[in-house]
């Protein structure tokens, strides 16, 4: 006996819930229906190969990484200022910032709706002042100004909370040593805050590669990206084989690039859980 | 620690009685899954007080994922309203149980061209709820060309102005006839054109929806969007600039029906519901409310006489010939799913 | 002026968050429909809201599903970090690395995953099937909330009090259970959120008429723009600004 059994509820659970459905997204990837039942096929993976989902994949890893990167270069500069200790408001920035995370996902990206449309506020506005209107839905702009939107939280607190972490008296000795801010910046903020970067890449890549949301909503059905075809196989055309393919291929991405990204931050533990 | 436990517990307890409560009552629960936006809720509140049944409302978006639903989810529903072609597949896979017709007297109200269809030849499995057409709804302000044809939908001057379907039998259907071709095609090779016209007209499309064009049209957002009817009379009422238009090259006609899935658990009481929406006064009401066309006799004469005489919504006979309603083909549907997984791809 | 550049610069940031938020509060008091136009301050589309019988019963299922979710998972999890601590090195890693599997997965691969399996044991698509796909992603959180703690609490405290003659339950609920308390209601604070904000694992693996509030959004807002959800979006804003506002009174850090 001993402490072993109190996990044991868990660990059943586990082989229910997380290990038996892996293996039916590979058994349906790997089968096809045919007349003789499901047999075993390569023909769902093969069809990922074709140039049209190719095509997606690339769409989607590319709007996933402008939106991370458009998250980085805003979050960084904010972090620092919020890190710093001169700078008495961080409490009451931090607040607001955290704030709209609390709020519902779907409304948050929903509220952009009335400001983007053809008619929407910010054209209206772009109007009255004489300029010609602008389509800011419907394309993959939106797209990515959603996902900024959505995770710019999720860049800004794990950098922050690795950047407040920093022991003052080294910045000190460094300049005491002759270094300039810039050297500082350079040599110690950097790669002291590389964790708390490559945990907030993470936190954004992640979602933003795989959402079929926020693409559904702000494009209007116009910009299709990976986790729209898998939505659209497994709820509207029932071809579970080439949905549980798609999603085999983006699940092992992702595992990849995690692996690439934690080689980086070995040892450290996510900054924000 | 203690007050947390107890917090707990009290919570838990408060759960168990409140969930408890609400399925411990001997009350029939209706499952009833329907169109989006295709019902006065008022009428549901009315059968809900006058037989004492509760009803569970959920809404999809096309006929397809309506069928994914109810074929893959273990789900149980006990109304359903699909359309024509998709009743057809649903009672060729013996998924739909028999009327007793006996049980829905309303159903005599029927007008004579919708009883014993093409997909329900016998008349036992369906009871007609509304029917319409689909076509162009374009916005006077916005389109200057005269709107008679499938064509402008591919016309550069309204690039991004333009709206389409996001359900695949409804915007192949739109390739397929301005090719020339029957909508219900099953040749690969025609179904693949009409694909790759779709695909070529990608770029001019502001967006592909389903529920969200009234809104969007209404508020001008396009000038052109391929709409059922009754989201057009709608659209119509709100804006009136705008116009409904069934191109020249023919169109779909359809039927949307109410059948009991065969693994119902209240056969009866949905029997009730399909007898107490068809019954005149309730037709009237879910008529006037959605704008799509009702097939009962009695509650037509009511409407009216502006909703009666828009030729718009209700065709003249010389138009009615030229539209055609779909037809459920296995392996087209497959051929369907395919081209349509591109088009929304690329 | 470099300190006043700062301000303007995270101005501009929290301006970038608030402004659909704000556009959305101001048109949910708009009387008309049609959002061209503003006919007069009403409060007609709260009324509205508090009529519709799918955004109550979806409020109601969100919270249900909640609540249970993060009791069940904080139970199963600390139990589950509890019994994880004791194994072996190898056994361990194996563990942890199945439980990391929900954490890092995206949902859209979870919630199809999960659909998979209640279809394939034959289980009805409802209430249970989504709390159970909530129960299972919760737990992962709070084990990895309770974990960190467990590793600095002093086991040899613990193998004191049953030397003592406490029962492994006692020492376990007197010993252990307090040292890792602030993990554990990290944990279920966590859990309890991200089951009210999921979407994606809901609409995958809920049916027969269960939604979620964001499922309920998601199909209203295909709907094009509803003064119904501006308002239910206003008072869901002002509900966690307050709740917000009072935990932080309370205690200042507690809330990162």
């Amino acid at each position: 006996m001993g402490k072993k059994s109190y996990g044991s509820p868990y660990f059943v659970w586990m082989s229910i819930f997380i290990i038996v459905p892996m293996f039916l997204v590979l058994y349906y990837a790997f089968t096809i229906q045919t007349d003789q039942g499901m047999v075993f096929s390569l023909d769902n993976i093969k069809r990922i190969a074709e140039p049209l989902y190719i095509k997606v994949f690339v769409r989607s890893l590319v709007l996933a990484l402008e939106s991370t990167a458009i998250c980085l270069l805003i979050a960084y500069p904010a972090a620092m200022i919020l890190a710093d200790k001169k700078f008495s408001k961080s409490t009451t920035f931090l607040v607001m910032i955290v704030l709209p995370m609390w709020m519902n996902f779907l409304l948050r990206t929903y509220s952009w709706l009335s400001l983007l449309e053809n008619n929407g506020l910010i054209n209206k506005l772009v109007i009255s002042l004489g300029f010609e209107r602008m389509q800011l839905m419907y394309n993959e702009g939106a797209v990515v100004l959603g996902m900024v939107y959505n995770f710019l939280p999720f860049m800004i607190l794990p950098i922050y909370s690795v950047l407040v972490k920093i022991d003052n008296n080294v910045i000190e000795a460094a300049r005491d040593l002759g270094c300039t801010s810039f050297g500082v910046f350079k040599k110690i903020t950097v790669p002291l805050s590389l964790p708390g970067v490559l945990s907030g890449i993470t936190m954004v890549f992640m979602p933003a590669i795989s959402t079929f949301i926020i693409s559904r909503l702000l494009s209007g059905g116009k910009v299709s990206l990976i986790g729209n075809v898998i939505e659209q196989q497994f709820l509207v055309l029932g071809d579970w084989g080439f949905g549980s393919a798609l999603s085999l291929v983006l699940m092992v991405f992702i595992l990849i690039s995690m692996a690439f990204i934690n080689k980086g931050s070995s040892g450290y533990e996510g900054g924000i859980l | 620690m203690k007050k947390i436990v107890l917090f707990v517990l009290i919570m838990v307890m408060l759960i168990t009685i409140g969930t408890t409560g609400c399925n411990s009552s001997s009350k029939v629960t209706l499952n009833v899954y329907n169109w989006g936006e295709y019902i006065d809720k008022d009428t549901i509140k009315m059968f809900e007080k006058e037989f004492d049944i509760k009803v569970n409302y959920k809404t999809f978006t096309t006929n397809e994922d309506m069928y994914v639903k109810i074929t893959s989810g273990n789900a149980k529903y006990d109304v359903l309203f699909p359309s024509d072609y998709m009743i057809e597949r649903l009672i060729e896979e013996d998924l739909l149980y028999k009327l007793n017709m006996e049980n829905i007297p309303n159903s005599k109200f029927i007008a004579d061209e919708f009883t014993s269809p093409l997909y329900d030849p016998s008349n036992e499995y369906s009871v007609p709820y509304m029917w319409g057409t689909v076509g162009i709804l374009y916005n006077k302000k916005m389109v200057t060309d005269v709107v008679d044809s499938w064509d402008i939908l591919w016309n550069e001057k309204y690039s991004q102005q333009i709206l389409m379907q996001d359900s695949q039998r409804d915007s192949l259907m739109v390739g397929l006839l301005k090719l020339g071709y029957s909508m219900n095609t099953t040749s690969e090779d025609e179904i693949n054109q009409a694909k790759q016209l779709l695909i070529d007209q990608r770029p001019l499309v502001l967006g592909y929806v389903v529920d969200e064009v009234r809104d969007k049209m209404v508020n001008e957002e396009a000038a052109l969007a391929v709409v059922w009817s009754g989201e057009a009379m709608i659209a119509k009422a709100e804006n009136p600039d705008l116009e409904y238009v069934i191109p020249k090259e023919g169109s779909n006609i359809w039927v949307d029906a109410m059948v009991i899935p065969e693994n119902s658990e209240n056969k009866e009481a949905a029997e009730l519901f399909i007898n107490f929406m068809t019954r005149t006064d309730i037709a009237l009401m879910n008529a006037e409310w959605v704008g799509y066309n009702t097939p009962q006799t009695q509650a037509y004469i009511q409407l009216e006489p502006d909703v009666k005489n828009d030729k718009s919504a209700y065709p003249d006979q010389s138009v009615i010939d030229t539209l055609e309603f779909f037809v459920y083909d296995k392996k087209a549907t497959e051929l369907f799913n395919k081209a349509w997984t591109e088009i929304i791809a690329d | 002026m470099i300190k006043g550049m700062k301000k303007i610069y995270l101005s501009l940031i929290i301006l970038f968050l608030y402004a659909p938020i704000i556009v959305l509060v101001i048109f949910s008091f708009n009387e008309s429909k049609n959002r061209n136009v503003w006919t007069g301050f009403s409060l007609k589309w709260y009324a509205e809201l508090f009529r519709d019988r799918d955004i109550l019963s979806a409020l109601k299922y969100t919270f249900i599903i909640a609540i249970i979710a993060a009791v069940v998972s904080t139970l199963i999890g600390t139990l589950a970090s509890i019994g994880m601590f004791r194994l072996k090195k190898f056994s361990f890693n194996l563990v942890k690395n199945v439980t990391y599997i929900p954490v890092l997965n995206p949902d859209i691969v979870t919630g199809i995953s999960l659909m998979l399996l209640f279809v394939f044991l034959q289980f009805e698509m409802g209430f249970v099937t989504m709390l159970l796909s909530h129960i299972t992603f919760c737990i992962p959180y709070v084990i990895l909330s309770v974990l960190p703690k467990l590793k600095q609490t002093d086991i040899s405290v613990y193998e004191a009090a049953q030397d003592l003659g406490a029962t492994p339950m006692t020492a376990l609920w007197k010993v252990v259970i307090p040292e890792i308390r602030p993990g554990i209601v990290t944990g279920f604070l966590l859990a309890f959120t991200l089951s009210v904000d999921d979407f994606v694992i809901s609409y995958f693996t809920s049916g027969n008429g269960v939604e979620n509030l964001s499922m309920v959004v998601f199909s209203m807002a295909r709907k094009g723009i509803n003064p119904t959800i501006n308002a239910l979006s206003t008072l869901l804003f002002v509900l966690v600004m307050s709740l917000l506002l009072v935990i932080n009174k309370k205690n200042k850090e507690s809330l990162f």
